[in-house]
């Protein structure tokens, strides 16, 4: 029971973290989609953060942006048009579709192997724990013992 | 002058080889004359670092000396270039810079040989190895990368002049810094590997590897939190971290480095992880080779790399057969690293150090996999894309939560296990702290957590960091009474004799609160704010609560560079504050322009003004502004960071010269755990 409210509790936090960011204004559309464009004047920058004077590229693409922003376009729409027109490269981060998707799997698939493999591990290391009785414990490895404590807390 | 340049780099390699070959045949002979052969390897060694800093001074002073005979001078330097930056010619391009390698691996090599009374064997061992790595840097500088090679017909009156990004003052910090940080790592390596191969009995190779671990970490700490810096007063983009190649090759050793700081305690103290420490210790010195690799081979694009050269295969070839070294005697060798104890519980102290380890590790996979991943792309679908901050800040925000997160809970468990209710009675008061500053920061409206992703990440960053900051301030006051009580001193004194007792415990916890101060400025993110105006003369603009005002725009020129700036009248809610002066520089020798940010810099805000130059149409000046909230807050933490640091490398005072209450009296009054080791 306690688990079934922690799982559904859990979905609703995903699902409002989803939902953030809905319905924002042109402006906040123009600043996002702004930084998710690269500037193609070779300068490796994001595309509204590029400060070159004169650069060419970043005015004319900025310019590009606006104008769809103002015809109405989705994001998706813009950013197609940006990578016809500058090819993959102008998108500052992989898509989700195709083999670019993998990008985005692996760092997950890594953590759940990793958090798979230390389960393992601690599993495995705590089935060979074998608990000691102190009164096992001749004098000499009970001060051992203490010499240890008073080390590891060293107060 | 490059004559003799050329010879003492050519007598360093000489004499590296012979320290590496000779020290290989006296730690493998059995002869009576071995121990004497190793010790003129070790003095060979020493000699190196002499060789190789003649190189590196001839090299400085040709600088000064406008020796533009010499094609690294030409290409790197200029007449009129000041002073500090013919310093900095020395970092400033392929050939000087892994001189410069060679140079602080050779100093490094110095102190490590002048200190071989602390262990001479596993030194010997060290040595040959830093040795290898050295002859590796010097074919480099000898062969591939010839700092003094001649220029070929007419010598230029003049040099092209040091790049412009680079004439900052942090300039001729950051580069030593962060090599200080990569090269470093090669001690930690070379002790590891060398107890590895002479299967070192006990512990204590652990304990010297760590302080060298500790020196390395703060100096590419310092080296990463610096380049920050510099991007961010002279790049003039309004950020100072932007997930670029070159950055995250210098993020990729530190992460491992660190994961390597926190597990190397269980080994010391439980006698776990041996293989799992052997091998981040390997993988942080493979990274910051990598790294190199990155920065120089032209594989991926950046900002910050040098010129694209052949040198890569140099490096993956060395970094081939140092793996292959690395895996050979691991195999050879792996019984000796048994583990002589068990996890006994999943709430302790050794399992916060292994999900620590996890995150840490993820982080760093993500980093390499998110720089490498265009590569990929070309060789897979045939062209390359760009995985940029996007992509790193979706992926590794999580991580990072996830990190403070471990980072709160960890200190409070207890090493082998914890009781549930000693966790709760820790953990209580942090808890309630942080859930009233989570309130707090929402009732006053400073932070909208619903309404963006990013505005909920910057809430969590805070109230994990005041939850981590709560743990910390209650770890240092529980010490600090049970010795306040032992002791009869007060708390700000009980507290000092704490730290002072255990400076490795508590300068950890400084760190960690450094840290979340760093974090605290990283959340500011969110609320960032620009805009970009012409202003001409008593033209106004408003960004936030300030006003600013173009009183003037002027023009200077020098002989290194012509300059053009305007002079920003600031106003807060309508009341004059202060002028700011942002600045745009055009180097005669390079033509090359560069920002020169005016900051006004706030606990609260940065105020950042970027002249971005002259509308041809208009005539008028460009002037960018951005509102950075709490970036002041980052250069803080690194303070922090860096304080915590060197404390944590003080030796800690013997517990006995602590006048202390009768042991019976004390365990009589006193019921509570205080503390858990490190």
């Amino acid at each position: 029971m306690r688990m079934k409210y922690i799982v559904h509790s859990l979905a609703l936090v995903v699902i409002c973290i989803g939902l953030m960011g809905a319905n924002p204004s042109p402006e906040a559309r123009y600043s996002d989609l702004g930084h998710k464009l690269m500037c193609k004047c070779g300068c490796n920058q994001i595309l509204i953060e590029c400060n070159h004077v004169g650069c060419s590229y970043s005015t004319k693409m900025l310019g590009e942006l606006r104008a769809g922003l103002q015809r109405g376009d989705n994001d998706d729409l813009i950013l197609q048009g940006f990578v016809q027109e500058y090819g993959a490269t102008v998108l500052a981060a992989p898509t989700t579709t195709g083999f670019n998707r993998v990008a985005w799997i692996m760092p997950g698939v890594a953590l759940l192997l990793a958090i798979t493999l230390l389960t393992l591990i601690v599993r495995k290391w705590k089935f060979k724990v074998a608990p000691v009785g102190a009164q096992d414990l001749s004098p000499t490895e009970m001060d051992e013992f203490r010499r240890r404590a008073r080390e590891e807390t060293q107060l | 002058m490059p004559e003799l340049g050329s010879y003492s780099l050519l007598f360093a390699l000489a004499l590296s080889v012979y320290c590496f070959g000779a020290g290989i045949w006296a730690l493998t002979s059995k002869d009576r004359g071995a121990e004497l052969l190793g010790e003129t390897a070790r003095r060979a060694g020493i000699a190196v670092f002499g060789a190789v800093l003649v190189a590196a001074v001839i090299l400085v002073v040709a600088a000064f000396q406008n020796n533009f005979s010499i094609a690294y001078i030409l290409h790197h330097s200029n007449r009129d270039l000041p002073a500090p930056y013919k310093f900095a010619v020395l970092w400033s391009g392929q050939e000087g810079s892994l001189l410069f390698w060679s140079l602080l691996l050779g100093a490094y090599g110095l102190v490590l040989r002048l200190r071989h009374k602390v262990d001479q064997k596993l030194v010997a061992y060290a040595g040959v190895i830093i040795a290898g790595v050295q002859v590796f840097f010097l074919l480099l500088n000898n062969i591939a990368a010839n700092p003094f090679a001649i220029v070929q017909g007419t010598i230029p009156p003049d040099g092209n002049g040091l790049n412009p990004l680079l004439q900052y003052p942090e300039m001729v910090i950051h580069p030593p810094m962060l090599y200080l940080g990569y090269v470093g790592f090669t001690v930690p390596f070379a002790f590891a590997l060398g107890a590895l191969i002479m299967k070192y009995p006990g512990e204590k190779w652990i304990h010297i590897t760590r302080r060298w671990t500790m020196v390395t970490w703060a100096f590419l700490s310092c080296g990463i939190v610096l380049g920050a810096h510099w991007a961010y007063s002279v790049l003039g983009w309004g950020g100072y971290w932007g997930w670029d190649p070159v950055e995250n090759a210098s993020l990729l050793p530190w992460l491992t480095g660190t994961a390597f700081l926190h597990s190397v305690m269980m080994q010391e103290k439980r006698g776990m992880l041996k293989i799992w420490n052997m091998w981040l210790i390997f993988s942080t010195f493979f990274l910051s080779i990598f790294g190199t690799f990155l920065t120089r081979s032209g594989v991926v694009s950046s900002v910050h790399a040098f010129a694209q050269s052949g040198i890569g295969v140099w490096f993956v070839t060395f970094l081939g057969i140092t793996v292959a070294a690395c895996t050979f005697y691991f195999i050879l060798n792996r019984e000796h690293l048994r583990s002589e104890n068990r996890l006994e519980s999943l709430v302790s102290r050794e399992s916060s150090f292994l999900f620590n380890n996890l995150i840490l590790l993820v982080a760093c996979f993500t980093v390499l996999w998110g720089t490498l991943f265009p590569v990929l792309s070309e060789w897979v679908q045939g062209h390359k894309i760009t995985v940029g901050p996007p992509f790193f800040n979706k992926v590794m925000i999580p991580v990072a939560l996830g990190l403070l997160l471990l980072t709160a809970v960890g200190p409070l468990l207890s090493w082998r296990k914890t009781s549930p209710d000693s966790l709760k009675r820790n953990l209580l008061i942090p808890t309630l702290v942080t859930a009233a500053v989570g309130v707090l920061i929402i009732a006053l409206g400073w932070v909208k957590p619903w309404a963006e992703q990013d505005q909920f990440y910057s809430w969590s960053t805070i109230l994990l960091s005041v939850l981590v900051a709560s743990t910390v301030i209650s770890e240092f006051y529980r010490g600090g009474r049970v010795i306040a009580y032992q002791t009869g001193r007060n708390m700000f004194a009980a507290m000092y004799v704490l730290t002072r007792r255990n400076t490795r415990r508590y300068g950890g916890y400084i760190v960690h609160f450094g840290v979340i101060v760093m974090m605290i400025g990283f959340a500011g993110t969110a609320f960032n704010q620009d805009i970009e105006r012409e202003l001409g003369n008593g033209d106004s603009m408003n960004i936030g609560l300030y006003t600013l005002t173009c009183k003037a725009y002027t023009q200077d020129d020098n002989a290194n560079y012509s300059s053009e700036w305007a002079i920003i009248d600031v106003a807060k809610n309508g009341k004059f504050i202060d002028t700011l002066y942002p600045e745009r520089r055009v180097y005669k020798a390079s033509s090359q322009p560069a920002t020169m940010v005016a900051n006004r810099s706030t606990l609260k805000e940065d105020l950042y003004l970027v002249y971005s130059g002259v509308n041809e149409d208009t005539g008028r000046p460009i002037i960018k502004a951005h509102l950075n909230p709490l970036v002041k807050w980052i250069w803080i933490g690194a303070h922090i960071l860096l304080l915590g640091t060197i404390l944590a490398m003080i030796p800690s005072m013997a517990t006995a010269r602590v006048p202390v209450r009768s042991a019976a009296a004390v365990l009589a009054d006193n019921r509570q755990t205080v503390g858990a080791g490190d």
